[in-house]
């Protein structure tokens, strides 16, 4: 890891490695103290992810990891390597808007967006487990991002929406398998 | 709603909506450069000292190093007012405040740079401190600065529309009230960061999260010594302001000094804590409102006294100041006003601007001495309230001229559905509901700098293919800006927001808007984008009309279509009208411009206050008080606002909601306060909690659900009659939240936030036998001086002060000069 000389420098030995982000395995190199946030945004350039505090406070940086909210800012990259990495880029189905972010969009779910992308992430793996969550769920699950334009109440809406939209693509998909079964 | 709008009004998708959720939005942090370096600062540990030296010799020399910087490199002050210049980039003599600049390291990364920081040895000589207005008041021998108006008073403002103590004395009751509002920030999620690079053509970029590039750009080129031209400010979309990043700040200054000297793009990102430091929020206030009432329940006079913490630089002081007092006539038919305020320098970090500018202080005491008055008089504080409304088109005491007026509406449909005359009074114990009023500008009259030009400018540009580009200097900042300027133009073409490209906040390429402050950029920006769209929808009509086999004045463009008015089924489409006018007239663009109108008032210091139109809210709060615990909880709220018309109907119910929201937590927690280290630590001023997690603000949890009826009655001032909506309604949320405390409990408390430890001490008070409230109790003398005195437009004025002893009309004189 790090060794101060005794000039007072710091010898910067960088970590090698191989992370799963967003499906695509991508190779990067960084100095092994650097946060999951930091070699986001400055070694892979995904800027999406955002940062509001850097000490865990805000749920700006939230990505997924294995599926489950995770605050980038205070996970260190080096414990990633091997898992399945979330962020606001790989949440669009290529230049299709997943049903959360479309909500958002057209219902006021996103004001300045600073905090949007860790709101969509973490209300993603609240519908990914639990598809029709109440309004009392949907806040509890999102009390640990802040936001400061929305008052929240759109990001409600906007999360129950997607919601509704998801569980009836899943019926029509369903239910066409299902015809397709009895055919 | 108006039902000829096709754009204006609809429920859409802004423009900018997509960029957002895929976090495509790029904010001033997410920008990077080849060859850039990171810069740091490092600030003020003492809240008032001379820098007897400072010593940077190690840090040049440690690793990774390519500049530092002190006070010695900017020998030229900065400030947004051309009377606040009293601000340096990096303090060269004195530091005012904990988190005052001294230094800046230029590094390879921002590591580096932080450690260069500590290798910084700065000798302060400590000098006494100044905590608040009072104690700055007390000690004016200890000068924070060395101008304003005397000791540590910064600014006084004075102004006697009629003779108030004649009307007091005259009223039937005089009631008098002291409140106080403490400060808080904005708290934006966006750090602010900023980029600074040379371009290839030699000229500096300068990429900053700020809301008035405009007013950034001539300061910069102020500190800077460099032309205007030489200097492109780009306003990234801005992760949040709220008014915390209206003024030109320290580190924009640095960046771009360093790009300048070394060469490489050089950007910095302020840490959490810095922002709370730079801050340049809401000035705790300190208010006596004496106001006179006669038997049938009618105002007489008010006469408002304000003491401002300006903390330790000017801002947008003086403009604050003015603030505290010029909208207050605006809710109420009021005869006569007075009104004196002082802003005080302290050793804090400054204060500023926040949304609603220096009006949510008093705005907070008068409407909950509006509650008090109606419990004196028997009144239902509703009523009370609605017989005494402005009217639309009136003068107020103070020269403000108002245009549209939907307040009574408000009240109106606040309590009917809040179902307030069943519950005010009605409620159970430890239960209550509370009601409050107020106004809010669409923008500022005057610009922070004198000139006769417009307030904004956008251009437009349109080619064969049917783009159109309409380009604008306004920002950004999450309100919905750009999507104003889409729809404004889509409505006047009859095209789609989705045919629009936005091209804004870029003093490269943009006409200049003054900024994103005071509501400003719908009616502004809006009335000038309008006119430009109207130029060239002239110019297509007139192309279009002899296929259509008519005159253009019987053009129609509508949804991307451009009819024959009296036959529809003489048509073509918009790409195929630009064609024809792109051959007949050569290539296509039109610019438009917007001035405000003139100030009624003609009397000194008539310049703060008048806008081209107002806005005017009503709220309800309900309310459950736990006695044992003092907290507070909010099951819901009740808003209307006059807005004229929406823009956008998503996105003005969201503007409104967000209002409230950030008034329910200024009224519950939000506190920018400052505490003292012990002695063995210098005695340093230090913020509280500068942290998110310990600045209490309202989580998704603590949120109540918010009721919003938009008010819509067009007025003439604005484009399609919209006013603004991003302000005003957070003004009367918590006299309201204060309202519905006393109505659940019986307790006052004159003083915000309302904590739950002020609410038991008040519930204690009441148990004991005593007054029930909590707030200030004192308002000490303040040097304020003669006000000017105007007579008001109900007493034969004209708007200009009047000097004459006797305080009569000039008219009047005359005639008893001629008899």
């Amino acid at each position: 890891m790090n060794t101060v000389t005794d000039q007072g420098t710091v010898a910067q030995r960088r970590v090698h490695m191989t992370l799963r982000v967003n499906g695509e395995e991508i190779e990067v190199s960084f100095a092994p103290y650097k946060t999951l946030l930091e070699v986001l945004r400055e070694d892979l350039n995904l800027t999406g992810t955002k940062h509001g505090c850097e000490l865990g406070e805000c749920g700006a940086c939230a990505v997924l990891v294995d599926g489950r909210p995770l605050l980038s800012c205070l996970t260190l990259a080096l414990e990633c390597e091997g898992r399945s990495i979330e962020t606001i880029e790989g949440l669009a189905n290529g230049t299709e808007l997943h049903p959360l972010q479309a909500a958002f969009a057209d219902l006021g779910g996103s004001q300045c967006g600073y905090c949007t992308p860790g709101v969509l992430m973490t209300a993603k793996a609240l519908l990914d487990s639990d598809p029709d969550p109440s309004p009392e769920r949907i806040k509890e699950a999102l009390s640990g991002n802040l936001c400061r334009c929305t008052g929240y109440q759109q990001i409600v809406e906007s999360v129950q929406s997607a919601a509704r939209e998801i569980r009836e693509m899943e019926h029509k998909i369903s239910a066409s398998g299902a015809r397709g079964g009895a055919a | 709603m108006n039902t000829k709008l096709n754009v204006v009004g609809k429920a859409r998708r802004r423009v900018d909506g997509r960029g957002k959720v895929t976090g495509q939005t790029r904010f001033a942090d997410d920008l990077s450069l080849p060859r850039m370096l990171y810069c740091k600062l490092l600030r003020s540990t003492h809240p008032h000292a001379v820098i007897e030296s400072i010593d940077v010799s190690r840090a040049k020399n440690h690793p990774g190093v390519h500049l530092v910087l002190t006070g010695s490199d900017f020998p030229i002050p900065f400030g947004i007012m051309p009377v606040c210049q009293d601000e340096y980039p990096l303090a060269s003599e004195r530091v005012r405040y904990v988190g005052d600049p001294v230094a800046a390291v230029i590094a390879r990364d921002e590591k580096s740079a932080e450690e260069a920081l500590a290798l910084i040895e700065v000798k302060y000589r400590p000098l006494p401190t100044i905590s608040s207005p009072e104690e700055g008041l007390a000690h004016a021998e200890t000068r924070i600065h060395d101008y304003g108006e005397q000791g540590n008073i910064h600014r006084n403002q004075a102004h006697e529309f009629g003779d108030v103590e004649e009307a007091l004395a005259k009223s039937d009751q005089v009631f008098e009230d002291l409140f106080f509002f403490e400060g808080n920030t904005h708290l934006p999620m966006e750090q602010q960061a900023s980029l600074a690079t040379v371009e290839g053509d030699g000229k500096l970029l300068l990429s900053s999260s700020t809301q008035n590039p405009h007013y950034l750009h001539r300061q910069l080129s102020r500190v800077l010594q460099i032309p205007v031209p030489m200097i492109r400010v780009v306003a990234c979309p801005n992760g949040g302001g709220f008014g915390g990043k209206c003024d030109p700040a320290g580190h924009e200054f640095v960046v771009c000094k360093a790009t300048l000297m070394l060469g490489r793009p050089v950007k910095i990102c302020l840490t959490r804590q810095e922002v709370f430091y730079v801050h340049r929020g809401r000035h705790p206030v300190l208010m006596k409102f004496r106001t006179g009432v006669s038997k049938d329940g009618r105002l007489t006079a008010i006469h408002l006294q304000t003491l401002l913490d300006g903390g330790a630089y000017g801002s947008h002081g003086p403009a604050s100041t003015f603030y505290t007092g010029v909208l207050t006539p605006l809710t109420y038919e009021l005869p006569r006003f007075k009104f004196e305020a002082a802003r005080v320098f302290t050793n804090k970090p400054a204060c500023g601007p926040k949304r609603g500018h220096g009006t949510p202080q008093p705005r907070f005491g008068q409407e909950v001495q509006m509650d008090k008055i109606a419990e004196k008089l028997g009144l239902d504080p509703a009523e009370f309230r609605l017989s005494m409304v402005t009217k639309s088109g009136s003068l107020t005491a103070n020269w403000l001229r108002i245009g549209t007026n939907g307040l009574a509406e408000c009240i109106r449909q606040v309590v009917d559905r809040s179902g307030w005359k069943q519950k005010h009074r009605k409620l159970p114990q430890g239960r209550g509901v509370g009601l409050a009023c107020s106004a809010y500008m669409c923008g500022a009259g005057v610009a922070i700098y004198w000139n006769k030009m417009p307030h904004s400018g956008v251009q437009l540009l349109l080619d064969r293919s049917g783009q159109v580009t309409v380009m604008c200097g306004a920002t950004e900042v999450g309100q919905g800006s750009d999507d104003v300027l889409a729809t404004m133009v889509a409505e006047v073409l009859g095209i789609d927001t989705n045919d629009i490209r936005c091209v804004t906040g870029d003093t490269g390429l943009t006409p200049v808007d003054l900024g994103s402050y005071s509501s400003r950029v719908t009616l502004m920006m809006g009335n000038a984008a309008v006119q430009a769209a109207g130029r060239l929808r002239e110019l297509i009509a007139a192309a279009a009309a002899e296929q259509l086999a008519t005159v253009p004045e019987r053009v129609m463009l509508s949804q991307g279509r451009v009819f024959n008015a009296e036959d529809p089924g003489k048509s073509m489409s918009f790409v195929e009208a630009v064609v024809l006018a792109e051959a007949k007239f050569g290539t296509l663009g039109a610019t438009g411009s917007y001035a405000p109108p003139r100030p009624a008032g003609r009397y000194k210091g008539a310049g703060a206050g008048p806008s081209p139109a107002y806005t005017f809210s009503a709220c309800v709060v309900e309310a459950e008080v736990d006695e044992y615990t003092g907290l507070i909880h909010v099951p819901k709220i009740w808003v209307a606002h006059d807005i004229g018309q929406a823009v956008n109907a998503v996105h003005a119910r969201g503007q409104v909601i967000g209002s409230v929201y950030m008034g329910l937590g200024e009224a519950l927690m939000e506190e920018q306060a400052f505490r003292r280290l012990p002695p063995k630590l210098s005695s340093a001023l230090v913020h509280r909690i500068p942290s998110l997690l310990e600045y209490k603000s309202l989580t998704s949890m603590d949120m109540p659900e918010v009721e919003v009826m938009l008010i819509e009655d067009p007025d003439p001032n604005c484009p399609f009659g919209a006013k603004e909506a991003g302000q005003g309604p957070l003004l009367p949320v918590m006299p309201a939240l204060a309202n519905a405390v006393y109505d659940a409990v019986g307790v006052r408390i004159d003083e915000l936030p309302v904590t739950p430890d002020k609410v038991l001490r008040a519930l204690e008070l009441k148990r004991d036998g005593k007054n029930p409230r909590v707030g200030p109790e004192r308002f000490p003398d303040v040097p304020y001086p003669d006000p000017v005195f105007v007579l008001p437009p109900g007493e034969g004025g004209d708007g200009n002060e009047t000097k004459d002893p006797d305080r009569k009309p000039a008219k009047n004189r005359a005639e008893v000069a001629a008899s």
